[in-house]
C-alpha cells in the first residue's frame, strides 16, 4: 500500500476525476442524478487519496519532495513527467481537494442557468485534474500544460452557464489569462536556452540559475516574463479588471473555484517557480510587487466602496486580498511568505465561503443590489450569521483565519529581506496597514446594509426567502469550521511550509548580504 | 532568336488567356481562357523541350493536356450545376463563399 | 521561563497549580460561548444559567490564583528557602502581619515575585527564534501562553469579578430580549476574550484579544441591531478601533523586530530596558502603540465612539465601555511599560505625549460631561475623563496609581452604569431632564448605591477614588515632597482641574436625577434583587477598596494595611519593569484636591438648590440675571445677589464652564472631530467612485478593450476581401504573383 502510493499515488490523484469523466460521457444527459453521483464520488475518491497522502507525508522533512514520480515525458524538449509534493504545495492540494467536492455538494440542487449537469460537472472534473496537477508539476512544460487545461474549462463555466454579460467576461478572461501565459512561455523556454543545459525540471535549473554566469539583465526579463503570466493570474494592480467581470457574470461554482484555487496558481507560481529559480531577480523585482501589491490593497479597498452590487463587492476584495499575499511574496523573508501561502488558503476558504453567500443570496432574492437588500437577519438568521461571520474573518480578525494572512505580512514589511529598502517597504507596512481599516469599512457596510436593520417592503412577506437548507450546511459546515480551526492553530499551515520557506528565504537571504 | 519567338507567343496567349478569365463573366469562357493559359505553357515546355534536346518538355506537355481535360471534364460539370441551380452561368452571381 | 530570569539574583520563584493552569480560566468562558450558542435556545429564558455558572466559576478560579500569588507575596521574607512553605505559613490570613516594607524598596536589592510564564509551541516560522516555547526544542516557533504577574493577577480578579455581576444584573435586566441566548453567549464570547488578553505572554495574542475584545463590543452595541443608530455606532467604534489598531500592528511589528524576532513581552521588556531596542524605534512604537491605546481607551481625538457605544444595553456599557475593555489600552500600557518607560524618557522628564494626551482627555471629556441629557453619556464622558486620567498616570510615571485607578475605577463605574440601568429600567428612558428627578423616594437602594459611587469618583475620603486620585496627583512629582519620577506640571494641572470637573458634573448628574420631583411618566419603582444586590455588592467594595493601597505613614492603619496593592501587584524593578521611583503622598495635596471637588460640589448643589426653590420641576436657569439691566436697581441688586458671588460661581463661572466652554468643546467634538472622520470616509468612497468609474472602468479597462476593438475594426477591412467572387480572388492572385515576379526579378 505505502509502495503504491510512493510510486502511483500522485498520478492516481491528479487523473482519477478524469476517470469520472469518461464514466460521465458515456451514459445519457438524461439522468442527471447518476452525474451528480459519479461526480461526487470521483471527487471524494480523489480527496481520499490525496487525504492518503496527506496522512502518509513525512511532516519532519517537509522541505523534501515526496512521493515523486518522474518518468520520461516529451523526450524531444527533454521534458519530463515529474510530480511531487512538498510543504509548499500540500496546503494549496489539500484546499483543493477540499473545495471541490463541497461545490459539487452545492451543485446538487444549484445547477444555473440553462442546465445540463452533465457537461457542467465534467467541466468541474477536468478543472479538478487541471488544478491538482499544477500544483504537483516539478518539471515547467509540464506545469504550464496543466496552467492552461484550468483555462478552458473556466472559460465555458463562464460563457455557457455565466450572466447576461458572460460573453465578455468569459472572453476577457480567457484573453487576459492567456497573454500572461505566453509571455510565461517565453521565459520558460529562455530558461531552457540560457542554462544551457536543456532541461524543464524545476529543482535542477534552480541549481543550474544558481552556478552559471546570467547577466542580472536576462535574469530580470526573464522574471518579467513570469512576472506577467503569473501576476495576471493572481491578478495584481494594473491587470486586475477581468477578475470582477468574470466573477460577477460566473455561475456561483464558477466563482468559488476561481477565487478559491484559480488565483492561487499565479501566487503559487511565484513561490514556486520565480522566487526559488532567479532569486537574484526577485530581489529586484520585490520592490515592483510590492508597490503594486500595496497599490492594489488601497485601490481594491477603495473599489469595493464604491460598489452596488454584492458580488462584485466581494469579486473587488479579491484585489485587496492578493495584495497582501503578494505583499508578503514581496518581502522575500519566511514569515512573509509563509504568510503569502497562508493567506492564499485563507482566501481561498473565506472568499469562497462568501461567494457561496452571494450565491444563495441571489437564489432567494433574486437581486445582489445591496440597497435593495436588509434585514436579512430578521428573515434568514443563519444565512446572516454566515454572512456576519465570514465578513469578520475576511477583514482579518484575529481566531480566524484571515488574519494570519494579513498581520504576519505587516510584519515582514518591517524588515524585509537583506538587499531589499527598509525604508520603502516600511512605507508599504504602514499603508498595508492602512487598507486593514478600509477593509473593515467595506466589509462592515456591506453587513450593515444587507444584514443589519429591518426587511425592504419589497421582501418583506417573500416566501422564497427561506434558511440555509442542507446541501447547503454540507457543503459550508467544513469551510466554516477551517476557518475558526485554522485560525486558532495557524501551526497547522506554518508547520507544514517552515522548512520548505525557510530554505527558500535563506537561499534569497544569501544573495543580499 | 529561335526560342524568343516562341516565348513571346507564349506570353501573348497567356496574357489573353489571363484577360478572359479576369473579365469574362460567362464561366464557359473562362474555361476556355484557363485553356489558353494552359496551352501557353504547353507551348512554352515544348519550346524548352526541343532546345535543350530533350523530350521531357513534350512529354509534359501530353501530361498537361489529360490534365485539362480532366480539368474541362470537371469545369463544365460545375458550370451545369451552377447553371440548373441559378439558370445563368454568370460566375459573379456565384458568390457563396462571401465572408 | 524567559531566558533571563535565572541571570538575575533577586527574584524569588513564584509557584502554583493556579499559575500553570490559568488558561482554563479563559477556556471555561469561550466553552461557556460554544454551549450558549448552540444550545442556548433549548434553555429558553434559562439561556444565562451556562454563562452565570461559567463566570462564577471563573471567578473563583482567579480569585485562587490572586489568593496564591497574594500568599506567596507576602510569604517571602528574603531569606525564605521555599516559596511554597512560605506559602503555608501566610496561608491562615490574607493580611498577615509581615514585614512588608523590607521587600520593594526602590533601589534596594529585596527580591521581587518572578512572573510566571507558562506555554506551548503555537506555530513554527524560520524568523521567529527565542518566542518562550521549549516544548519543541530548537525549532524556532511562536509560542501561546499565559503570564502570571501581580498586573495580570489583579486583572484576572476585577474581569471575573465584574463580569460575574453584570451576568446576574443582565438576567433581569434584559429579560425577555428576543436575543436573551445570543446576548449571553456573546458576553461569555467577551469574557473569554478580555481573559485570554489579560494573560497574554506574548505581544501576538495581546493583539487576539485586543481584537476579539473590539468585535465582542461591535457585536453587544449593535445587539438591537434592526435600528439604525445602534449598527451606526457599532460601526463607528469597530471602525474608530481599526484606525488605532494601525498603531497597534505596527507597533508589534518594530517591537517583534528590534527585540530580536521575538513577541515575547518578557523578552520584549527586558531589551527595552537593556539597550537591545534603540532609543528610536522604543519612541516610534511607543508612539504607534499609543494610537491603539487612543482608539480603545477612548483619548482625545480617537474617544468620539465610546459616547456612542452607549446604544448598547447598560449592562454592556457597564462590563465593556467602563470596567474592562476600555481600560485595554492602560493595561497594555503597563503590559509593555517599559518600551513606554524608555521610549518616552518619562523619568526625570516634565511632559511627555502620554501625559499631555492623557490630560488634555481627562479635562476635555469632563468638560463635554456637563452638557449631557442622557445619563449614560454623562458616564461616558465621565469615562473618558478617568481613562485620561490613568493614561495620565503612567505618562507621568505612576504605575501603580495607574493600576489603582483602574482597579478602583472598575468598581465604582461599574456601580455607576448599573445603577443607572436600574433607573432607567424603571423609567424606561435615559433622558435626565424629561423622564427622571425626585427618584430617591422611589428608588432608594439605587440612589444609595449610586451616591456612594458618585463620592468614590469623586474622591471623597475615605471612598475608594480618593485613595487612587490622590496618588496620581502626588505622582506627578509637582506637589513640593512628592518625588515622583518627574515634575509634570501641565498633566498636574489638568488632573486638579478634573478634580473640580468631575464634583461638578456628577452633583449635576445626582440632582437631576434622584432630587427635585419627578418628571416623566408612570410611577417608578425600585428593581427587583438581582439588580440592587450587585449594586450594592459594588457600592459596599466602592467603600473598602480604597484602603488597599494607604500610604504607609497614615495614622492607625497606614503600617499594618499599607501600600499591599503595590506590594501585591507591582512588578520589581530591573529585568522586565523599570526602576520606578514611588512618590510620597502629601497630605497638604489631599486636601488642596478634595478641597477642590468639595467646592464644586457646593457650587453646583447651590445652583440646583436656588433653582429648585422656585420651581421643583425646573432643569435649568430661565430668565436669570440677563433680564436685569437697569443701572437704578443695580447697587440694590448687588447687595440682594450677595455682590453676585453667587452667580460669579454658579453663572460665570460654573455657568461659563456648563455653557459655552462645554459646549463649544462639545460642538468641536460633534462638529469637527467627528465630521473629519465622516467626511473622511465619504472622501474615501467619492474617491472609490471616481477611481472606478474614471480610472478602473475608463482608463485600464478602456485600453483593454481598445485593443479587442482595434483588432475587430481591422478584422472589417479584410473581411470585404472576402468577396466569394472567383473572379475577384483570381485578380488578387494574379496581381500578387505579379508582384511577387517583380520582386524576384529586380532583386535576383
Amino acid at each position: 500500500m505505502t509502495d503504491f502510493l510512493n510510486n502511483n499515488g500522485i498520478s492516481l490523484m491528479v487523473f482519477l476525476p478524469l476517470v469520472g469523466v469518461a464514466l460521465m460521457m458515456a451514459i445519457p444527459e438524461k439522468q442527471e442524478e447518476l452525474h451528480k453521483l459519479i461526480a461526487l464520488v470521483t471527487s471524494l475518491a480523489t480527496a481520499a487519496v490525496g487525504a492518503a497522502l496527506l496522512v502518509k507525508f513525512n511532516y519532519d522533512n517537509s522541505s523534501a519532495l515526496q512521493f515523486a514520480i518522474d518518468k520520461s515525458w516529451i523526450d524531444v524538449v527533454n521534458a519530463r513527467y515529474s510530480v511531487a509534493l512538498d510543504g509548499i504545495s500540500l496546503p494549496l492540494v489539500a484546499l483543493t481537494l477540499l473545495i471541490t467536492p463541497l461545490v459539487i455538494i452545492y451543485s446538487w440542487d444549484h445547477i444555473p442557468e440553462p442546465g445540463n449537469a452533465k457537461a457542467f460537472l465534467i467541466l468541474m472534473l477536468v478543472l479538478h485534474t487541471g488544478m491538482l496537477g499544477t500544483f504537483v508539476a516539478q518539471d515547467l512544460v509540464l506545469f504550464f500544460v496543466f496552467f492552461e487545461v484550468v483555462l478552458l474549462p473556466m472559460y465555458f463555466m463562464i460563457g455557457v452557464w455565466g450572466g447576461p454579460d458572460r460573453l465578455y467576461a468569459a472572453i476577457k478572461f480567457f484573453l487576459f489569462t492567456l497573454f500572461g501565459s505566453a509571455l510565461m512561455l517565453v521565459s520558460f523556454l529562455a530558461l531552457y536556452w540560457v542554462t544551457g543545459s536543456q532541461t524543464f525540471d524545476m529543482q535542477r535549473l534552480a541549481e543550474l540559475v544558481a552556478n552559471t554566469e546570467i547577466s542580472s539583465r536576462t535574469q530580470w526579463l526573464i522574471f518579467g516574463g513570469m512576472f506577467m503570466g503569473f501576476g495576471i493570474k493572481v491578478p495584481m494592480f494594473p491587470f486586475h479588471t477581468w477578475l470582477p467581470d468574470a466573477h460577477t457574470q460566473a455561475p456561483t461554482q464558477g466563482s468559488v473555484i476561481l477565487a478559491a484555487v484559480l488565483l492561487k496558481l499565479g501566487t503559487y507560481g511565484f513561490v514556486r517557480i520565480a522566487i526559488p529559480i532567479l532569486p537574484e531577480a526577485a530581489v529586484d523585482w520585490a520592490p515592483i510587487i510590492g508597490g503594486l501589491a500595496v497599490i492594489g490593497i488601497i485601490y481594491g479597498a477603495l473599489g469595493c466602496l464604491a460598489q452596488t452590487d454584492m458580488k462584485r463587492l466581494i469579486a473587488f476584495s479579491s484585489v485587496a486580498h492578493m495584495g497582501y499575499v503578494m505583499l508578503g511574496i514581496a518581502t522575500l523573508t519566511t514569515f512573509g511568505i509563509q504568510a503569502a501561502i497562508f493567506g492564499m488558503v485563507a482566501h481561498g476558504l473565506i472568499t469562497g465561503m462568501l461567494f457561496f453567500v452571494a450565491g444563495s443570496v441571489k437564489e432567494r432574492y433574486h437581486t445582489l443590489e445591496i440597497k435593495r437588500l436588509g434585514g436579512m437577519l430578521t428573515q434568514a438568521p443563519k444565512l446572516g450569521w454566515i454572512l456576519a461571520f465570514t465578513s469578520m474573518a475576511s477583514l482579518g480578525l484575529p481566531g480566524l483565519a484571515g488574519f494570519w494572512g494579513e498581520f504576519p505580512v505587516i510584519l515582514a514589511s518591517y524588515s524585509p529581506a537583506p538587499g531589499l529598502s527598509d525604508g520603502l517597504f516600511r512605507f508599504y507596512m504602514v499603508v498595508a496597514a492602512l487598507g486593514t481599516v478600509l477593509a473593515a469599512a467595506y466589509l462592515l457596510w456591506l453587513l450593515q446594509r444587507t444584514a443589519f436593520g429591518t426587511p425592504s417592503e419589497e421582501f418583506a412577506d417573500d416566501p422564497n426567502i427561506t434558511d440555509v437548507n442542507t446541501f447547503e450546511w454540507i457543503a459550508w459546515a467544513p469551510i466554516l469550521a477551517l476557518i475558526l480551526i485554522l485560525g486558532f492553530l495557524p501551526g497547522l499551515l506554518f508547520d507544514v511550509m517552515n522548512d520548505p520557506v525557510s530554505a527558500m528565504a535563506d537561499a534569497v537571504a544569501a544573495l543580499g548580504k | 532568336m529561335f526560342l524568343n519567338q516562341f516565348l513571346l507567343f507564349a506570353a501573348l496567349l497567356f496574357c489573353i488567356g489571363v484577360y478572359g478569365v479576369l473579365t469574362r463573366k460567362n464561366g464557359v469562357l473562362i474555361l476556355m481562357s484557363i485553356e489558353l493559359i494552359l496551352n501557353a505553357v504547353n507551348i512554352n515546355l515544348v519550346a524548352f523541350g526541343a532546345f535543350n534536346g530533350t523530350i521531357a518538355g513534350q512529354v509534359f506537355a501530353l501530361f498537361v493536356i489529360a490534365v485539362a481535360a480532366a480539368e474541362v471534364g470537371v469545369g463544365l460539370a460545375i458550370v451545369l450545376l451552377i447553371y440548373r441551380n441559378r439558370r445563368s452561368i454568370d460566375v459573379s452571381e456565384a458568390d457563396l463563399l462571401q465572408g | 521561563m524567559p531566558i533571563f530570569a535565572a541571570e538575575v539574583a533577586n527574584t524569588f520563584e513564584m509557584n502554583s497549580w493556579f499559575f500553570d493552569n490559568a488558561w482554563l480560566i479563559p477556556a471555561l468562558m469561550a466553552a461557556s460561548f460554544v454551549v450558549t450558542l448552540f444550545f442556548g435556545k433549548r434553555l429558553g429564558a434559562k439561556a444565562h444559567v451556562i454563562g452565570v455558572g461559567a463566570v462564577a466559576a471563573s471567578f473563583v478560579l482567579a480569585l485562587l490564583t490572586a489568593y496564591s500569588w497574594i500568599s506567596q507575596v507576602e510569604g517571602y521574607d528574603g531569606g525564605a528557602e521555599n516559596a511554597v512553605v512560605a506559602t503555608e505559613l501566610a496561608a491562615g490570613d490574607e493580611f498577615a502581619a509581615e514585614d512588608v516594607t523590607s521587600h520593594n524598596v526602590e533601589g534596594g536589592g529585596a527580591a521581587t515575585p518572578a512572573p510566571v510564564v507558562t506555554s506551548v509551541c503555537w506555530f513554527d516560522t524560520g524568523d521567529a527564534p527565542n518566542n518562550n516555547c521549549d516544548d519543541r526544542g530548537a525549532a524556532k516557533a511562536v509560542g501561546i501562553g499565559t503570564l502570571i504577574d501581580g498586573q495580570s493577577v489583579m486583572m484576572l480578579v476585577v474581569v471575573t469579578f465584574i463580569s460575574l455581576l453584570v451576568h446576574v444584573f443582565s438576567t433581569d435586566y434584559v429579560s425577555g430580549d428576543r436575543r436573551y441566548t445570543h446576548y449571553f453567549a456573546f458576553l461569555s464570547l467577551f469574557t473569554a476574550s478580555m481573559l485570554f488578553m489579560v494573560l497574554a505572554s506574548s505581544t501576538l495574542q495581546l493583539i487576539v484579544g485586543w481584537e476579539l475584545v473590539g468585535v465582542c463590543s461591535f457585536v453587544l452595541i449593535g445587539h438591537w441591531w434592526e435600528e439604525k443608530p445602534n449598527s451606526d455606532a457599532a460601526m463607528k467604534a469597530f471602525l474608530t478601533n481599526r484606525v488605532g489598531d494601525i498603531g497597534l500592528l505596527i507597533g508589534v511589528s518594530i517591537l517583534f523586530v528590534t527585540a530580536g524576532n521575538t513577541f515575547d513581552i518578557q523578552t520584549i521588556n527586558n531589551a527595552a530596558l537593556t539597550g537591545v531596542i534603540s532609543q528610536n524605534s522604543l519612541l516610534v512604537a511607543s508612539l504607534a502603540l499609543m494610537a491603539a491605546v487612543m482608539s480603545k481607551s477612548g483619548q482625545f481625538i480617537l474617544h468620539t465612539w465610546l459616547p456612542d457605544a452607549m446604544a448598547g444595553p447598560t449592562p454592556v456599557s457597564a462590563l465593556i465601555h467602563a470596567a474592562t475593555m476600555v481600560v485595554a489600552g492602560i493595561y497594555m500600557i503597563g503590559r509593555l511599560y517599559p518600551v513606554f518607560w524608555e521610549g518616552l524618557s518619562i523619568a526625570g522628564s516634565n511632559l511627555n505625549a502620554m501625559a499631555l494626551i492623557g490630560g488634555i482627555t481627562t479635562v476635555g471629556g469632563g468638560l463635554l460631561a456637563f452638557v449631557q441629557r442622557d445619563i449614560k453619556k454623562v458616564l461616558a464622558y465621565s469615562t473618558v475623563s478617568q481613562l485620561g486620567y490613568m493614561v495620565m498616570a503612567l505618562g507621568v510615571g505612576a504605575w501603580t496609581a495607574a493600576m489603582f485607578h483602574l482597579f478602583t475605577h472598575a468598581i465604582f463605574k461599574a456601580c455607576l452604569f448599573l445603577g443607572a440601568g436600574s433607573v432607567s429600567h424603571s423609567v424606561h428612558s435615559f433622558d435626565m431632564k424629561n423622564d427622571m428627578g425626585g427618584l430617591r423616594k422611589y428608588m432608594p437602594k439605587t440612589f444609595i448605591t449610586f451616591m456612594i459611587a458618585t463620592g468614590a469618583l469623586i474622591g471623597l475620603p475615605p471612598l475608594a477614588g480618593f485613595w487612587s486620585k490622590d496618588e496620581i496627583l502626588a505622582g506627578a512629582g509637582v506637589w513640593s515632597g512628592t518625588g515622583g519620577n518627574g515634575t509634570y506640571y501641565i498633566p498636574f494641572i489638568f488632573g486638579l482641574i478634573t478634580a473640580g470637573l468631575t464634583a461638578a458634573y456628577m452633583t449635576r448628574t445626582i440632582w437631576l436625577v434622584f432630587f427635585g420631583q419627578y418628571r416623566g411618566n408612570g410611577t417608578p419603582h425600585e428593581s427587583g434583587p438581582r439588580i440592587t444586590i450587585p449594586l450594592s455588592i459594588l457600592a459596599g467594595l466602592a467603600v473598602v477598596v480604597g484602603f488597599l493601597n494607604v500610604p504607609e505613614e497614615l495614622p492607625l492603619i497606614g503600617s499594618r494595611f499599607g501600600l499591599k496593592f503595590q506590594n501585591w501587584f507591582e512588578p520589581g524593578g530591573g529585568t522586565v519593569f523599570p526602576v520606578i521611583a514611588h512618590a510620597k503622598p502629601s497630605f497638604s495635596l489631599a486636601i488642596v484636591a478634595t478641597g477642590i471637588g468639595l467646592i464644586s460640589i457646593f457650587t453646583v448643589w447651590t445652583y440646583y438648590q436656588r433653582l429648585y426653590a422656585k420651581d421643583s420641576r425646573a432643569t435649568e436657569v430661565t430668565g436669570g440675571i440677563r433680564d436685569r439691566s437697569a443701572l437704578a436697581r443695580a447697587g440694590h441688586t448687588v447687595l440682594v445677589e450677595k455682590y453676585y458671588l453667587d452667580h460669579l460661581y454658579t453663572g460665570v463661572i460654573a455657568g461659563s464652564t456648563k455653557g459655552w466652554l462645554a459646549r463649544s468643546a462639545y460642538w468641536v467634538n460633534q462638529n469637527i472631530i467627528d465630521n473629519v472622520i465622516n467626511y473622511t470616509g465619504k472622501g474615501a468612497a467619492a474617491t472609490g467612485r471616481f477611481l472606478y468609474r474614471y480610472i478602473d472602468q475608463g482608463a485600464i479597462d478602456g485600453t483593454v478593450n481598445g485593443t479587442g476593438l482595434t483588432a475587430l475594426s481591422v478584422g472589417g477591412i479584410l473581411r470585404r476581401m472576402q468577396s466569394g467572387k472567383v473572379r475577384q480572388y483570381a485578380t488578387l492572385m494574379f496581381g500578387a504573383a505579379t508582384v511577387l515576379a517583380a520582386i524576384f526579378i529586380i532583386a535576383v
